[in-house]
């Protein structure tokens, strides 16, 4: 294949990481943002939200669709509940201190990630998408009698990677629309502008508080049933997510939706360009080392307005 | 005096032990005070200077690495490489301090966490220099120092002896000098330490690389001493393992990072032989000492027993 052709497969691949990754670095961001907590178990929330997909389908039969609307809806909720748990029994007995909840959080991870170890097994294993279509691109080639426009072999994405870029647009939206228009946002973004003065005015802040972590861990396991048919369940494969979701909220700056998408549209698409032209290992590397950028040039991120 | 006493008690009981434990638990041992001279590396920047790194994997896999590569390629010997290797992570920890120091708190935690992740897949980048995710197996040249062989059991629990001696001797003696009493100072209030004329930046920066330094040493010794060398050494759970192994043994604590080793490898050892899921243990173990135990054992034995505990 020509550079071309190569170049959009590249672009399609990487819009994929980038709507997976503005789910899942949204939420991690939303957590910052709202509770002050770096939430280093977020990647095993979008681990389990992948697992818990795949149980699901196995348990529903008949068409893949029927299976995978509900791990859709069933699985983000599992993953919620559990946050809210965990929150409740051991963030909140740690007064939210920003150091003592990394660790804790640490803990976490360790122990999902090994309950999952010891429940699911090391296999990594695959969800059917409900619908895979696969669709051939068209590209202007040069013939024999000028340029006309051809399929070139090989050239095609399938129909699953569009639905998940549109789907992830349309989620990121919708809690745009949550953030900005609803009266829950609103408390929201009271809590994160002034925790204290938002106690003063009844806002419930401790309920608050789990419900947030539930709800950030809910985009990070709906992100990982999208992107479930596309990579498979495993049990460990919530570090690369983890990692892109801290380089996106850094280069965003923590606490900002806008940030948070610009970056990950950003990190997305510079991932998915250079995994197809190097290595993905190179893609993370640079992806880091960006960082270090940031944090020397624009501490507090693109859209940031303070100092972390 | 007693404090003197207590530490030289416990290399002597160490000493002991050489002649007393049998062939499995000789093994162990050695590995445990390789692996607490990491976690002195580490207590040093997150027990005194207060600052808690998630990437000191960086430093143990440089410190490994520095020293394993030389032998591999340059077929260098065991001195050689452990001071190539020690070399090879203070580089690393100035270069990585001039960024991450930049940062503070939260930011800090998560920049060093990245860095030591770049570091892990660079390691991997390079997989025809550094064996990729399977490692190599050190030639036995990297192994000999004056004609010793530190690979066979006795030597080899010798010289982690000797390190863990140095690190533990060192790291008294850091503590009780005025270095180490500002940087208590800074970890405490770092605006008031600042208020008071100390430079708090060159102060940390030196912590940093001394911690990475000693974390190096530590890496190059286990590569050196058990013989090989792999990318797993520079994953996020060797980040983890020794802000366990402090936590648990007790931050600031000259004795913590290898009460918590020590603790924490039998506690593992016992844990494999049940399930593969071993680190199950280490989570519940952090989730539990930041709820119920944040001094940890020596903090704890700081608070009832002995105020003056070093």
């Amino acid at each position: 294949m020509e550079f071309g052709p190569h170049l959009v497969l590249a672009l399609i691949e990487g819009a994929v990481t980038a709507a997976v990754l503005a789910l899942t670095a949204s939420g991690l961001s939303l957590v910052f943002g709202v509770m002050r907590v770096v939430n280093i178990a977020h990647g095993a929330f979008f681990m389990l939200g992948a697992v818990i997909a795949w149980w699901i389908t196995q348990g529903i039969g008949g068409h893949p669709g029927w299976g995978f609307a509900a791990a859709i809806v069933a699985a983000p909720l599992m993953v919620g509940a559990l946050a809210v748990a965990a929150d409740l029994t051991v963030l909140r007995r740690l007064s939210y201190d920003p150091e003592r909840t990394i660790v804790a959080t640490i803990g976490l991870l360790y122990i999902i990630q090994q309950l999952t170890l010891m429940s699911y097994g090391p296999e990594a294993r695959p969800v059917v998408a409900p619908f895979d279509a696969r669709i051939a691109l068209p590209w202007p080639e040069r013939g024999a009698e000028g340029w006309r426009i051809g399929w070139p072999w090989g050239f095609g994405t399938t129909a699953w990677k569009l639905a998940v870029i549109g789907a992830a647009a349309a989620l990121v939206g919708a809690l745009w629309l949550f953030m900005a228009r609803t009266r829950a946002g609103l408390v929201l973004r009271a809590t994160q502008a002034d925790r204290e003065m938002a106690t003063a005015f009844g806002i419930p802040v401790e309920r608050v508080y789990a419900l947030t972590f539930g709800l950030g861990a809910g985009l990070a396991a709906l992100a990982a049933v999208l992107i479930v048919p596309i990579r498979q369940a495993h049990y460990l494969m919530g570090g690369d997510p983890l990692l892109l979701s801290f380089v996106v909220v850094i280069i965003g700056g923590l606490g900002s939706l806008p940030g948070t998408l610009l970056a990950a549209v950003l990190i997305g698409l510079s991932d998915g360009i250079i995994s197809v032209f190097f290595s993905p290992t190179l893609a993370k590397i640079i992806a880091t080392l960006m960082v270090a950028l940031v944090l020397v040039f624009r501490p507090q991120g693109l859209y940031g307005t303070r100092a972390p | 005096m007693r404090v003197l006493a207590l530490h030289l008690g416990l290399l002597a009981v160490l000493g002991a032990l050489h002649f007393a434990l049998p062939a499995y638990h000789h093994g162990n041992l050695a590995r445990v005070m390789v692996l607490a001279s990491y976690g002195i590396g580490y207590n040093l920047l997150f027990g005194y200077a207060g600052l808690l790194s998630l990437g000191h994997a960086l430093f143990f896999a440089s410190g490994m690495y520095g020293a394993g590569l030389l032998v591999q390629h340059a077929g260098a010997g065991a001195g050689a490489a452990m001071l190539a290797g020690t070399v090879a992570a203070a580089v690393v920890a100035a270069a990585l301090a001039l960024v991450a120091l930049r940062t503070r708190g939260v930011a800090f935690m998560i920049v060093t966490l990245m860095f030591a992740q770049a570091g892990y897949l660079t390691i991997l980048y390079f997989g025809d220099w550094t064996g990729g995710d399977e490692g190599f197996v050190m030639a036995r040249s990297g192994r000999m120092l004056l004609g010793l062989d530190l690979g066979t059991p006795d030597a080899r629990y010798l010289a982690a002896l000797a390190l863990f001696a140095v690190c533990l001797l060192g790291s008294l003696a850091l503590a009780r000098a005025p270095f180490g009493r500002v940087l208590v100072a800074i970890r405490e209030n770092e605006e008031r330490a600042r208020m008071l004329g100390y430079d708090t930046q060159a102060h940390k920066r030196a912590a940093m690389i001394l911690s990475g330094a000693i974390s190096g040493a530590a890496g190059a010794a286990y590569a050196i001493l058990f013989g090989y060398v792999g990318a797993s050494f520079a994953e996020v759970q060797y980040s983890i393992l020794p802000l366990l192994w402090v936590l648990l043994g007790g931050a600031g604590t000259v004795l913590g990072p290898f009460v918590g080793a020590l603790f924490m490898f039998y506690l593992i050892d016992l844990a494999s032989g049940v399930t593969s899921a071993y680190m199950l243990i280490a989570g519940v173990a952090l989730v539990l000492l930041t709820l119920y135990a944040p001094q940890g054992l020596m903090g704890e034995v700081r608070r009832r027993l002995w105020r003056g505990l070093p």
